[in-house]
């Protein structure tokens, strides 16, 4: 490069490995009126080099700066990968507070009556499907049963007893000192029964199943199967949602019994072992304390704790979008989003049940 | 003699037990259109996939610029990499990315331009593809072709030495796929790229290539120039050229 009765002089390569050179040169320069820009020495040009060209021209454009003897092929590289024909992208809008308020509110209501629809699609096709099985695929509810529920067993009995030998434990210590040992008995029963069944069941649902809900929709409906179930005049909320629904519906109030009678079998080995209680003390105060009231409540709350999550997770497997990354995004989104509103039911229950004035 | 800048010898590659390529050899010369022909399941995919290195070869050798690229380390093997351009199939874009994002990949991270120099080198490559409008869309917002078309952009970003394309045209309408093969032809001849493509399309083959290879059950059936395949009398690629079907 060099610089002559305001001409710059390129030569050799202009390719993508020296421009970077090039504009580093080009800075000894910074400020020389330049009118002209010779390229009878240019011995090959890539679109690199034209962009460098197009840079060129641009930052002189006081100078008005014209490309001077070019030879065949790098006239027709310039008019090829020149961007100076090119229209300036148009910056985005960019919104006021006020606008994105509003937007924000409309997405919410807009969501909010999609939400809706579903829910009513999803209780109207469970009920239908209980007595009318077209539509929905031989043996699905089963084979949901069986992927919901008999392959949470084995983790959830191991975290609930976990759960009731740590709640044991931790409160033996302190019941130990007030000689009150036969307490852990009615800590164990109702924090297991009321509380910690249900809420632990759900929450480790809420990872299992939720999750696996909300991607296999979303996928399907990214490749499309949604789609070739609706041209096929199959209901999709009935063929894929149904099945699961139905499934978590039988599956829950199972899983919870099962995860309360384990945890407050962890909490009968503290008694044993660390308050010197009988199991036969301990089980009597255990039926004497509980009452068919918080069975029920237990229970109950549970078969709201499964629908939230089978509902969160068709909504935001519904509402995917594009293609691998907002499959991955709907599934984080659903898993945050039900355990969430499985906090905010049992936070509700508690006060509809347990709040006395 | 001109050196083939891609040279495939013996090459064997299976899946499991089944054999999709047997004994395999050709050459691809520099500065030429190659299109690579065959029936669907033929091997012409695994046949690019085998001299990319993204499925390691029963045995055999694919040489490459002159180097062996069977054996060679990763990092020698990103050099080559780094000269070479593929278009897949289906575009295989980076569906987190938008369409500017994909076509910048290569620009960033191989070579040391400026960001105002790569936005006008995509912007120019997105143009020449006709996607001038679309670059902050997300490939899932695309059609098909027009995914194509974004990943040709990536693919020719850095203006690479060797161009390989498979079935570029496929699902593309006739003018959109006439214009690629317009810039095709460009790309060879302002370039001076190697150029590798599989395709079934016979007007295609007709605007562009100088060369064939002719693939049938893994075996290369035929390879020769564009005029000598038009004037073959083996079966297979008489059939083709005469009715643009495999027989």
């Amino acid at each position: 490069m060099k610089y002559e009765n305001q001409t710059l002089f390129l030569d050799g390569k202009l390719t993508k490995f020296t421009v970077p050179d090039l504009l580093h040169e080009l800075s000894q320069y910074k400020g020389k009126k330049i009118s002209t820009i010779d390229l009878s020495e240019v011995s090959s040009i890539d679109s690199a080099g034209v962009a460098f060209l197009d840079e060129l021209v641009l930052n002189l454009h006081k100078f008005k700066p014209q490309l001077a003897n070019m030879n065949e092929i790098v006239e027709s590289a310039v008019s090829t990968f020149t961007s100076l024909s090119l229209k300036k992208p148009v910056p985005g809008r960019k919104d006021n507070f006020f606008i994105l308020i509003g937007e924000g509110l409309l997405r919410w209501r807009d969501s909010t009556r999609d939400a809706i629809y579903l829910i009513a699609d999803i209780f109207y096709w469970s009920f239908v499907g209980l007595f009318n099985r077209k539509g929905q695929r031989q043996g699905s509810i089963i084979q949901q049963s069986l992927i919901i529920g008999v392959d949470a067993v084995g983790i959830i009995a191991l975290l609930s007893f976990i759960l009731g030998l740590i709640l044991a434990l931790q409160s033996a210590a302190q019941l130990r000192q007030f000689g009150a040992n036969i307490f852990v008995a009615d800590l164990m029963a109702i924090s297991m029964v009321t509380e910690m069944g249900p809420i632990l069941t759900a929450i480790i649902l809420a990872g299992r199943s939720g999750s696996s809900i909300a991607s296999e929709i979303a996928t399907m409906k990214v490749t499309e199967e949604i789609d070739a179930l609706r041209m096929m005049a199959i209901n999709p909320i009935r063929y894929i949602v149904v099945p699961k629904f139905l499934a978590i519906t039988i599956c829950i109030p199972l899983l919870v019994t099962m995860s309360t009678l384990v945890g407050i079998l962890g909490g009968l080995i503290v008694a044993v072992t660390y308050l010197d209680l009988s199991a036969v003390v301990f089980f009597n105060r255990v039926f004497e304390i509980l009452t068919m009231r918080d069975a029920l409540i237990g229970l109950g709350k549970s078969f709201f704790f499964a629908w939230v999550i089978v509902i969160i997770g068709s909504y935001y497997g519904f509402n995917v979008k594009g293609g691998a990354e907002g499959v991955g995004k709907v599934t984080t989104q659903a898993v945050v989003a039900s355990i969430f509103w499985v906090i905010i039911l049992d936070a509700l229950n508690s006060l509809i049940f347990y709040f006395k004035t | 003699m001109i050196e083939p800048i891609i040279s495939v010898k013996d090459l064997v590659a299976k899946y499991g037990e089944q054999t999709v390529l047997d004994n395999v050899s050709l050459d691809i010369y520099p500065e030429e259109i190659t299109v690579i022909l065959g029936g669907s399941g033929c091997g012409k995919t695994t046949l690019i996939k085998n001299i990319l290195r993204l499925f390691e070869p029963v045995s055999g050798s694919v040489k490459i610029l002159n180097k062996e690229v069977t054996r060679m380390d990763e990092l020698e093997f990103n050099s080559i990499l780094s000269k070479i351009g593929m278009l897949f199939q289906n575009g295989a874009l980076l569906n987190s990315l938008t369409i500017f994002d994909n076509v910048s990949i290569p620009l960033v991270q191989h070579t040391k331009l400026t960001p105002t120099i790569i936005a006008k080198m995509i912007r120019v490559k997105l143009k020449l593809v006709n996607l001038a409008k679309v670059e902050n869309l997300l490939p899932s917002e695309l059609s098909g072709g027009m995914k194509k078309r974004a990943a040709l952009a990536r693919a020719i970003a850095l203006d690479p030495d060797i161009l390989i394309c498979d079935e570029p045209s496929a699902g593309l309408d006739p003018l959109t796929s006439a214009s690629l093969d317009e810039l095709i032809l460009k790309l060879k001849n302002l370039l001076k790229m190697t150029i590798v493509i599989v395709t079934h399309e016979l007007a295609s083959i007709h605007r562009i290539a100088d060369r064939i290879i002719f693939l049938d059950e893994g075996k290369v059936l035929f390879s020769g120039t564009l005029q000598q395949a038009k004037k073959s009398v083996i079966p297979e690629v008489e059939t083709f050229f005469r009715v643009g079907k495999f027989g």
